[in-house]
């Protein structure tokens, strides 16, 4: 019974994570360092809530969640690709420029929690009906609609980053951008396109935090670094859709488990020493963090080993007949 | 090809300016159906220049282009590409990490949406049997010989119904046999119809393959649409370099002195973990000059690297005289007086900000006189990097300028002026003369021969033949981090055969007779 609702809830925060990673996937693609999640993250969930709480549509609140991720991403791409300034310092500035837009256009909004409609749950009732087997499938299907939405997403991210002709031009780009402008690719507008999509999508991430998954807004704490773990989610998953899902859902569960950890009285028998001493939560709510780091190191020489590293672009800027090397 | 044939593509009065440098004035080309037209030139004599404003990465401030009789204007490559222009470049336009049939796809706007790459799999083959081009398309190009990058290359443009190709430098990359394979390729497809440009300033290659070559120097036709039949290969060298060239070195012989460097079973890894040497062994002695051949990337920067430190051996021994340099810090490579210069003068061999003069005493800083204790004497400095400058012939302002904007034959000398100062028995020279023109690098191997003269051992790693035959007094031949074989008598056949990976024991012997012809 535990175990099940575990692993929803490893489904439900994975979702998240999945989001944002997607979205670092895709602008990575294209040769654009995007360091900006956490800020486009936390900028859609506030907007998100936002505007939910205004319309009372939490429809409504999703786009324009989207809608103000993708105009950040705007920014980016203008300081990365048209102005052609350092991306990880561009990337940095652009959490700034979120955060404080977020707190200051969400000064009142945590007064709101329980009164804003949110994104809809999807549970099957006709799922307990089975023996045995009914009710865990009931616990770990019951999901919120951005939960499903995200699992659906990752068979088409993966599609088409390898099997579509705009997939092949996107990675061409970050690859080796000189080959794709000698044949004619506008590498340039394609990587506004896809920091814009990028963007959006770690959007859609926060979204999934304030207006759906974990309702409520709680200023920075709303995103708490998720867009932060994504960013080491993206080089953990070598650029990939399938393997970056598989990280994100594990993630989900990690950050689930703490909570299984720190809260009960007794653990495993004896005393809980979490529950005794509080500061020592501080310790197990860094495990995630220094997971990241550990994963980052072990990714980048297996990477290095087997030739699927980074984009060769990535963070350089594009302009014709300057040759990088 | 015969005079007869109808003129594909004509520029007129082309003039392209960059900032602070005119690098075509008022040029004329033309191209016939069918031929091999040469650019001849040296470095920065405005050949790819020229080619690129007829490929379309650049618009010229001046001048008219004719496509089959028709004024064009070309806006990007694709607009070229559209008139049937394809540009083969130096450094190969392709995406490592994609396969060969996503490459040859590469912009097109078929297939519309989803890739099916078995289908394009199976045109690309038989586009590529059609033009005796073979290749697996299934591949990735990181997995292919820099052979058949290039026929991958040639294949996109013929994908795209190219009938006229650039093809620039095409030869610089490749072993001699690859070449002769590519001269064929290149044959047949002129029979075919097509026709071809041929940017070069390999003088021997020019008149084995084109039928007609054209001349610039310094932005400016010297000599236009010669026929190859009827020029000699010094007077070419005449209109290229504006003055005589001399091609033979004169070399003396040099006695052999004690072994100054000996490398037992070396293997080590490249950058990306890989085995780059596979168990190495030679020896330098002093007094001689020894050769490596091989094709880019097999092992050649490695070797350089571990022998000055810079890259960990996994295991095997390197001593320079009595000396164990196989685990030692760099900075026991210099004291001991070992030279190395680097493939990558601008970034390895140069810091680029800063002057001449810190770069001149980046490897003697810390003894005296330019040192005293703690403290460094600029006066010193200067003065050392003065008589520098006036020993090695380094043109510049003054030693306090940037090396940054030195030219690479200048650059090279820095380079030289500083190792070589500090060189006591062996010198490392890698890809000395890559890139510089045909003055600066007659300076530099006389220079070469000058320390081979005073008892210095060298180990010059280069990519042209040419240079390690008339340099050396004995070549290795590397391929994939073992040594092939040795010859001392240039052998250029036999040379090539190794670079492809042949052991010299395997080669059989030609007849005396025409061994006796080659020579």
């Amino acid at each position: 019974m535990g175990l099940f609702s575990i692993i929803a809830s490893a489904f439900a925060g994975g979702t998240i994570l999945l989001f944002g990673m997607l979205g670092g996937i895709f602008t990575e693609r294209s040769g654009v360092m995007n360091l900006a999640i956490e800020g486009y993250m936390l900028l859609g969930a506030t907007i998100s809530y936002k505007i939910a709480a205004a319309t009372g549509n939490p429809w409504i609140g999703l786009l324009a969640g989207i809608a103000a991720a993708a105009l950040l991403g705007v920014l980016h791409a203008l300081i990365c690709v048209t102005l052609k300034a350092d991306q990880v310092v561009s990337g940095l500035a652009i959490n700034f420029v979120g955060t404080g837009v977020s707190m200051v256009l969400g000064a009142n909004l945590s007064n709101l929690i329980g009164q804003v409609n949110l994104l809809p749950t999807v549970a099957f009732p006709a799922l307990q009906k089975i023996p045995t087997i009914g009710e865990p499938l009931y616990i770990i299907t019951k999901q919120n609609i951005m939960v499903y939405i995200g699992l659906a997403l990752i068979p088409i991210a993966n599609w088409y980053l390898f099997k579509t002709r705009p997939g092949m031009h996107l990675r061409a780009i970050g690859e080796n951008p000189e080959a794709a402008d000698a044949m004619g690719v506008n590498v340039n507008g394609l990587r506004y396109l896809y920091t814009i999509i990028g963007a959006a999508l770690a959007g859609i991430g926060g979204v999934s935090i304030s207006t759906a998954i974990y309702p409520g807004w709680f200023s920075e704490l709303t995103t708490n670094g998720k867009g932060w773990i994504c960013v080491g989610l993206v080089i953990f998953a070598q650029w990939n859709p399938i393997r970056g899902a598989l990280g994100a859902y594990f993630f989900g569960l990690l950050s689930r488990v703490i909570i299984d950890i720190k809260l009960p009285r007794m653990l495993l028998g004896m005393n809980n020493p979490f529950f005794f001493v509080p500061n020592l939560t501080y310790f197990l709510e860094m495990a995630p963090y220094i997971f990241t780091l550990v994963v980052m190191v072990i990714g980048a020489n297996q990477a290095r080993r087997k030739r699927i590293g980074a984009p060769a672009a990535l963070g350089q800027p594009y302009s014709r007949g300057q040759r990088g090397k | 090809m015969t005079e007869a044939d109808p003129f594909v593509v004509e520029m007129k009065g082309i003039t392209k300016k960059f900032p602070g440098l005119t690098a075509n004035d008022s040029v004329n080309f033309s191209l016939r159906k069918g031929e091999i037209h040469a650019l001849l030139g040296e470095n920065g004599a405005g050949k790819s220049t020229l080619m690129n404003i007829l490929a379309g990465l650049y618009r010229p401030n001046a001048g008219e282009v004719f496509v089959h009789g028709k004024p064009v204007d070309f806006k990007s490559p694709k607009d070229a590409i559209s008139e049937g222009i394809g540009m083969i470049h130096q450094h190969f336009m392709l995406v490592p990490t994609q396969t060969v049939t996503e490459n040859i796809l590469l912009g097109l706007d078929e297939p519309k949406f989803i890739m099916n790459l078995k289908k394009y799999d199976q045109i690309i083959q038989k586009l590529g049997k059609e033009n005796n081009l073979q290749v697996d398309p299934s591949a990735y190009i990181w997995q292919l010989s820099v052979g058949e990058q290039q026929r991958i290359e040639i294949l996109k443009m013929l994908y795209r119904g190219c009938d006229i190709l650039i093809m620039d430098e095409p030869t610089a990359v490749l072993a001699p046999q690859e070449i002769e394979v590519l001269f064929e390729t290149l044959r047949a497809m002129t029979r075919s119809g097509k026709s071809i440009i041929f940017i070069s300033h390999k003088l021997n290659e020019i008149l084995e393959i084109a039928d007609k070559v054209t001349v610039l120097r310094h932005g400016k036709v010297t000599a236009a649409d010669i026929l190859t039949k009827s020029i000699t290969k010094e007077e070419l060298a005449a209109l290229m370099v504006g003055r005589e060239v001399l091609f033979s070195i004169n070399k003396k012989t040099c006695r052999k002195g004690e072994e100054v460097l000996s490398i037992k079973d070396v293997y080590a890894e490249n950058d990306k973990q890989l085995p780059a040497l596979n168990g190495i062994s030679l020896q330098v002695c002093a007094g001689e000059i020894v050769g490596i051949a091989g094709v880019a990337g097999n092992g050649q920067r490695e070797l350089a690297e571990v022998i000055s430190g810079l890259r960990k051996v996994t295991s095997g021994s390197i001593w320079s005289r009595n000396l164990d340099l196989t685990r030692a810090p760099v900075r026991k490579g210099i004291d001991e007086g070992i030279g190395h210069i680097p493939e990558d003068r601008h970034h390895v061999g140069t810091a680029p900000n800063l002057s001449v003069t810190d770069n001149i005493i980046m490897k003697n800083y810390n003894h005296e006189p330019i040192s005293t204790k703690w403290k460094l004497s600029r006066k010193a400095a200067q003065k050392y990097a003065e008589e520098m400058k006036k020993e090695y012939d380094i043109i510049v302002p003054t030693v306090d300028t940037p090396v940054r904007l030195l030219s690479g034959g200048n650059l090279q000398r820095v380079i030289l002026a500083r190792e070589i100062s500090n060189m006591k028995s062996l010198l490392i020279a890698v890809q000395p003369t890559r890139g510089l023109d045909v003055g600066a690098i007659e300076g530099i191997q006389k220079m070469l021969l000058l320390q081979r003269e005073a008892g210095a051992g060298i180990l010059l790693i280069s990519e042209e033949l040419e240079e390690l035959v008339n340099l050396s007094d004995r070549i290795y031949v590397i391929y994939e981090g073992r040594i092939m074989g040795e010859v001392s008598n240039g052998d250029i056949r036999k040379i090539g055969l190794m670079m492809t990976g042949t052991k010299l024991e395997d080669i059989p012997e030609l007849s005396e007779v025409v061994n006796g012809a080659e020579n």
